[in-house]
């Protein structure tokens, strides 16, 4: 993909979601020794690089844009990034990540660190460490340019797996209406 | 009553004068996506999903209240018929809370289905997030109103099968919600006979029967033909399956 007789670079990235994408992704099972022998994992949460690398073939990208934090790495991602998929219902619709959008920050801040805490109910306020939130929560697509949506919540080994075939061969998948679904 | 002979998607049919070019596409089994439209309720023309080109007419008309002529020439299906469909498809989700991973009508939802009928495979607009209520006051059902997207079909089995007229429609705008009597709470309603079929009407997980969890609702709406039937034919048959 990037230089012949290499192989294609591949990434995922895990935003606002529940991590739940990425365990359908471990659920491909075998198929991932077939993959590791047909790519190379450049970043991922499964993975211990610490910083998103550059000349990337493919990132899949999980969650919503919900904190500075995402929206820096979003944009790192399309900056070094030839295709950016959506992957599953969170980076697509922002679904449940998007659910905390009717509240206002200090609502969600105050019942998350003071209403439900048991010990130590305070809101932590140094930034250097915690992520600020966005004002909302937003689909990956509304912040970058992105290629291909896999949808479902999470979606399933075999979907994952049909999308990254397609994009490994060069085509940008072009999903069936098997494959268009929502939750 | 006089027949008219209209074409549609190129074949020629023949009709009842009066009768819509819905019901002329759905006797001959061409699809037109339909949202607000339920067979054996009055119809509306709400929610503009089943638009069709005509020949000579500038804008699209909604199949479901537009009444055959003869000589009509009808296109049910094209690119910008898809677009438009799609774009409605995307508005009501763009101003509605749907979470389809956590509605008690997930892959039981008509909205879900048309969003994969009409390909729609992202949203661009920007989602409203407005601020819904949900009414959890009645013994057996809830009304979300995050789900709701106003195709009335409640207001109208209420009004017209059962007659008891429960629901309205008030506000506008981004506003426009259904209400219980005269906006009060449901479980307070004294009109309600809590029969349910508007939870069964109701083409997504905004009314849901209480103890529903994630995809269990599922909406059986064959009552509604069984009791249509029987009040106009006399004729009590029962359709399994439907």
């Amino acid at each position: 993909m990037s230089e012949i007789n290499k192989k294609p670079r591949v990434a995922t990235v895990w935003l606002g979601g529940c991590s739940g994408c990425h365990m359908s992704f471990l659920d491909l099972d075998e198929r991932l020794f077939e993959l590791a022998d047909k790519v190379d994992i450049v970043y991922s949460p499964i993975a211990d690089i610490k910083t998103f690398p550059e000349n990337v073939d493919v990132t899949l990208v999980e969650g919503a844009v919900t904190n500075d934090e995402n929206e820096e790495m979003a944009h790192r991602v399309r900056k070094n990034s030839r295709y950016v998929i959506s992957f599953g219902d969170c980076a697509t619709t922002g679904n449940v990540t998007a659910m905390r959008n009717r509240f206002t920050n200090e609502e969600l801040i105050n019942r998350a660190y003071k209403e439900l805490a048991d010990i130590c109910n305070s809101v932590p306020n140094d930034h250097t460490l915690i992520a600020q939130l966005r004002e909302q929560a937003i689909p990956l697509h509304h912040l970058i340019r992105v290629d291909a949506f896999l949808h479902g919540c999470p979606p399933t080994p075999d979907e994952i797996w049909f999308a990254v075939n397609e994009l490994l061969q060069g085509r940008i998948p072009v999903f069936k209406t098997q494959f268009l679904r929502y939750g | 009553m006089a027949v008219k002979t209209l074409t549609i998607d190129g074949q020629q049919y023949s009709a009842q004068e009066g009768e819509s070019i819905l019901s002329v596409a759905r006797q001959h089994k061409i699809p037109i996506p339909t949202l607000c439209n339920l067979e054996g309720l009055s119809t509306v023309g709400a929610c503009r999903l089943c638009v069709v080109q005509i020949e000579g007419i500038p804008k699209l008309l909604p199949a479901c209240t537009t009444k055959v002529e003869e000589g009509m020439v009808v296109q049910t299906s094209n690119v910008k018929l898809n677009k438009y469909r799609r774009m409605i498809i995307a508005l009501l989700a763009s101003e509605g809370n749907h979470v389809c991973a956590v509605c008690v009508a997930n892959n039981h939802c008509e909205l879900q289905d048309l969003a994969y009928q009409v390909g729609l495979i992202r949203v661009r607009y920007p989602y409203l997030y407005p601020k819904k209520t949900l009414d959890a006051t009645h013994k057996e059902y809830v009304m979300d109103h995050n789900r709701c997207v106003l195709c009335t079909r409640c207001v109208r089995v209420c009004d017209e099968v059962e007659g008891a007229h429960v629901w309205d429609v008030a506000g506008r705008g981004i506003n426009c919600e259904i209400v219980t009597g005269l906006d009060a709470n449901w479980g307070n309603s004294e009109t309600c006979t809590s029969c349910g079929k508007c939870v069964m009407v109701c083409p997504t997980g905004a009314l849901f029967e209480k103890g529903a969890n994630i995809s269990e609702m599922e909406k059986k709406k064959g009552f509604l033909k069984y009791i249509i039937t029987a009040r106009q034919k006399k004729e009590w048959v029962y359709i399994a399956n439907d």
